[in-house]
């Protein structure tokens, strides 16, 4: 059969070098192809390329033939008529921006389609249905609408027009983990009954395993590997694709120290003739280096970038920088447990309430939580669940409405004694300072010395130089190490980190995570982890709260509640979590 | 929109009113306190440039209830002044309220003119240079908009005087023409003069709304299903109106401000013109009413703002039902 979509030689050139290098992908009817990679990857360039969509100042090249029409990719706005929509259309990662906040659902839905104004709603109305959704969403502003409601909206917009490829860039990323479910089992349904071919641009590798046919690996802006969803995962044929899989944090055990890939990504165009992940990996020889390792095959339809291919084969998970394989802590016994052998608390939140103005549902509804000096507990939920009100409070930045919160020793000074770590390391940091200068400042309001300004860099693993750099000349994951070193200049007792992780990409992830950990023995910190990631919670946290809509409705050691959950919801929770590793029953 | 939507609006509009006249009220207690911030006795600077005897001062006294407590003084002229009756004019003697009536119609001509200039040139230069941002068209007119923001209004006035009424012959120098024809002739370089001005602002603010819209996921994700050029304009326009149309409320007050300059650069017999030989002469009861009178619209036209943001903003109708 041939290929519904075949892509030859694509490529994005960006003002200041090559973003993709020449990569080719074919796409039959129904079938689903995942684009997996981190930030810097180039797989969204990729999809926007496969749109026509580039950004204004970088080009693609390359040439596609879809259903018998072959299109250039360098072609302008008039060439891509006729693909978009009808050929190809491509659902964006945030159903909260892609939506226009001021037309109604059905308006939106409606756009793209012809006739009369009666056939248009009818239509709606089909492709509403569809998506699952009633009839009545037609006449709602996208406000109106949860995340996932929007998503399937989004959806239906896309399918429209019938499309033969939908590219769906990160569509569930913005979404909770039960959502992410619903809508991932919508748009598969969706793709088998209307034999679509389907391209699926994720980081996330469970989500590629659990939906992918077959899986093209990238890394720098380079196909590093490809092959059927088993065989990339099972038995993957680069070091990146063996590594990116051992970063993965693990739902089932909590592993003493999770494998990462020390550096960060580099920019597609600094690499050259080389193996652009050579400086990063465990196994690079000079060959690695001497000129850019092409694609060979290693099985039927599983080919590698890699010239040590065949030798990475007999170790699925690679060895890792920070020593050998992970293994499992042994799970402690639950009377082992800090918070419940009657020591001290350090934190103890007693039923409390906040209700936002204008909001049905209280944010909190009565929430009792303690946690003991030196412990780590992680509370868990999906958005709207009150877990970031919880943590605003306890820091100070939102007051309760009813409920205490005790610092043992006193209240005094809380504003330092307890310090919080947010979510976006981007926005985080003033863009206008240096990192020395924002720690400094940190340091006098502390009332310490400035000169602590290296050894704080230090304690979370940068350089001393990077004190003379700002935010801008710093990955994600390096800015977010200086959000935690601001965070200790004052010396707190207690450590809230909100979603500290979720914005970065899974190798720098657990980067973070074993940084956390050390620095938790070392400075016999105590830790509030809130997340919405399981996985995350079972690495880091001894205990776990679990909520739901201002609610604990399960809590204990998170051994115990994450292995047999005695919620219904928690149990959901946990089913709902794509995983990236072989299910060993 | 149906009723049991319309009604929160109609609560929001009346909240809304109800503060604006807490805000008037305010505004008026403030501009009846004029008289006794001005230095001098007030007595005399109320006799203006008549003689002064001690009949005259203590009729004075009497017509204002000066021997009177502060607050009677003010509730018997915010009586009158509800009435329209602000008192006579020190300077000419004329009741205040027949002297605004005769001047405000010119000045109200000239503004209207002004703002349908400036908005409609504005706007839609400020589209096409988001449109087609970096190009040549773009950087003539945000440059040519950075002119006209920063040239002031007497000098723009005397420059067009120059060449359309002097070099070329197009326009008359100075009066207000009779009937509608005549009136928009005599009122069209006046009017330019305001609204050049404006329309840099006009300009700036539209291209920078439209350009962040362009920017939008959702005009990714338009282009993306097919939608032509046109009609992902639309989509935009639809949402860069937001902006737009809630700042076009705050140029009203920058209007009232600059018809002063033109009128008096253009002899025109206005408001503005009116305002400030009332300031020059110390000319208290013209001062008050002209001040209450801008107060007044400034007010009202926040208020239409707020409602128009409504009407264009469904998450704030969302927001505003909920309360």
């Amino acid at each position: 059969m041939s290929a519904l979509l075949s892509v030859t030689g694509l490529s994005v050139l960006g003002p200041r070098g090559r973003l993709v290098e020449p990569v080719d992908l074919a796409l039959d009817p129904g079938e689903t192809v995942a684009i997996v990679g981190e930030s810097g990857s180039g797989k969204s360039m990729t999809a926007k390329a496969l749109t026509g969509l580039l950004p204004s100042g970088v080009r693609a090249a390359g040439t596609m033939l879809l259903g018998g029409r072959e299109l250039d990719l360098a072609a302008g706005e008039t060439g891509w008529r006729g693909i978009r929509g009808g050929g190809i259309a491509l659902l964006l990662q945030d159903p909260f921006t892609s939506l226009s906040p001021v037309h109604r659902c059905g308006d939106q839905i409606g756009w793209g389609l012809t006739g009369s104004r009666r056939t248009r709603s009818a239509r709606v109305a089909t492709l509403l249905a569809e998506v699952g959704l009633p009839e009545r969403v037609a006449g709602q502003y996208p406000f109106e609408l949860s995340g996932g409601m929007r998503q399937r909206v989004a959806l239906a917009a896309a399918l429209a027009a019938d499309p033969q490829v939908l590219i769906a860039d990160e569509p569930t990323t913005a979404l909770d983990v039960t959502t992410q479910k619903d809508v991932l089992d919508l748009i598969a349904g969706l793709q088998r009954s209307r034999d679509m071919g389907l391209i699926l641009i994720t980081h996330d590798l469970g989500v590629a395993r659990s939906r992918a046919d077959r899986i093209l690996v990238m890394y720098a802006g380079r196909l590093v590997e490809q092959g059927s969803a088993a065989a990339v995962l099972d038995t993957p044929g680069h070091p990146y694709s063996a590594r990116l899989l051992g970063c993965e944090p693990p739902l089932d055990r909590q592993l003493t120290r999770l494998a990462s890939i020390a550096g960060s990504v580099p920019q597609p165009y600094d690499v050259g003739a080389a193996c652009a992940f050579a400086p990063r990996c465990m196994l690079a020889v000079d060959a690695c280096v001497a000129a850019a390792p092409p694609l060979v095959a290693i099985g039927p339809g599983h080919a590698a970038a890699c010239v040590r291919t065949g030798e990475v084969l007999d170790d699925p998970v690679g060895p890792t920088v920070d020593g050998p394989r992970p293994e499992p802590v042994e799970s402690p016994e639950t009377g082992e447990v800090i918070g419940a052998t009657g020591a001290v608390p350090l934190l103890r939140v007693a039923d409390l309430t906040r209700r936002f103005h204008g909001t049905e549902t209280p944010a909190l509804d009565g929430v009792s939580l303690e946690v003991a000096q030196g412990e780590s507990v992680a509370v868990v939920g999906e958005s709207g669940s009150g877990k970031t009100t919880l943590a605003r409070c306890v820091v100070g930045l939102e007051h309760p409405d009813s409920g205490s919160i005790e610092l043992a020793g006193g209240a005094d000074g809380r504003a330092q004694r307890v310090q919080i770590v947010f979510q976006d390391p981007y926005s985080a940091l003033n863009p206008g300072l240096t990192i020395g200068t924002t720690l400094r400042e940190t340091l006098r309001a502390a009332g310490r010395p400035a000169e602590l300004v290296e050894g704080l860099l230090e304690l979370v693993g940068l350089p001393a130089a990077y004190a003379r750099r700002r935010p801008k000349a710093l990955s994600g994951g390096e800015r977010q190490r200086v959000a935690i070193a601001r965070a200790l200049a004052v010396e707190p007792d207690l450590l809230v980190l909100d979603e500290s992780v979720s914005a970065l990409d899974v190798s720098v992830q657990a980067q973070v995570l074993n940084l956390l950990r050390d620095l938790q023995q070392r400075l016999d910190l105590t830790l509030l982890f809130i997340t919405h990631d399981l996985a995350v919670a079972r690495q880091v946290s001894q205990r776990v709260y679990v909520m739901r809509a201002g609610r604990v409705v399960e809590h204990g050691p998170t051994d115990a509640v994450l292995a047999r959950p005695q919620q219904d919801y928690t149990q959901r929770l946990l089913a709902s979590v794509p995983s990236a590793h072989r299910t060993e029953d | 929109m149906s009723e049991g939507r319309a009604r929160p609006l109609v609560a929001y509009t009346l909240r809304r009113l109800l503060g604006a006249v807490a805000l008037l009220f305010v505004l008026s207690v403030v501009v009846f306190s004029l008289i006794y911030w001005a230095p001098g006795d007030i007595a005399r600077n109320l006799l203006g440039n008549r003689q002064v005897t001690p009949e005259s001062l203590a009729a004075v006294r009497r017509q204002y209830h000066l021997d009177q407590p502060f607050v009677v003084q003010y509730a018997g002229w915010l009586r009158a002044a509800l009435h329209g009756d602000f008192g006579r004019s020190i300077r000419t003697g004329e009741p205040v309220g027949g002297l605004i009536r005769d001047r405000i119609g010119v000045t109200a001509a000239i503004c209207g003119l002004a703002f349908v200039l400036s908005v409609v040139g504005g706007v839609a230069a400020g589209i096409a240079c988001a449109v087609r941002r970096g190009s040549w068209l773009d950087r003539i007119l945000v440059s040519g908009s950075v002119l006209g923001v920063s040239a002031p209004a007497f000098a723009v006035g005397l420059l067009l005087l120059y060449v359309f009424a002097v070099w070329l012959g197009w326009f008359p120098f100075y009066g207000t023409g009779d009937g509608l024809l005549d009136g928009l002739w005599h009122l069209a370089l006046p009017a330019l003069t305001l609204a050049i001005g404006l329309a840099a602002f006009v300009v700036k603010l539209t291209r920078a709304a439209v350009a962040r819209e362009l920017d939008a996921d959702y005009v990714v994700f338009a282009r993306s299903r097919g939608l032509g050029r046109g009609a992902v304009l639309r989509i935009v326009l639809r949402n860069a109106a937001v902006p737009i149309v809630t700042s076009l409320g705050l140029l009203l007050a920058y209007l009232f401000g600059g018809t002063v300059l033109v009128e008096v650069t253009f002899a025109l017999p206005g408001a503005g013109a009116l305002m400030q030989d009332a300031v020059e002469f110390k000319d208290f009861p013209v001062v008050q009413a002209l001040t209450l009178a801008v107060g007044l619209i400034v007010t009202l036209s926040a208020v239409v703002v707020d409602v128009v943001y409504l009407l264009v903003d469904p998450r704030l109708r969302g927001r505003v039902s909920h309360r």
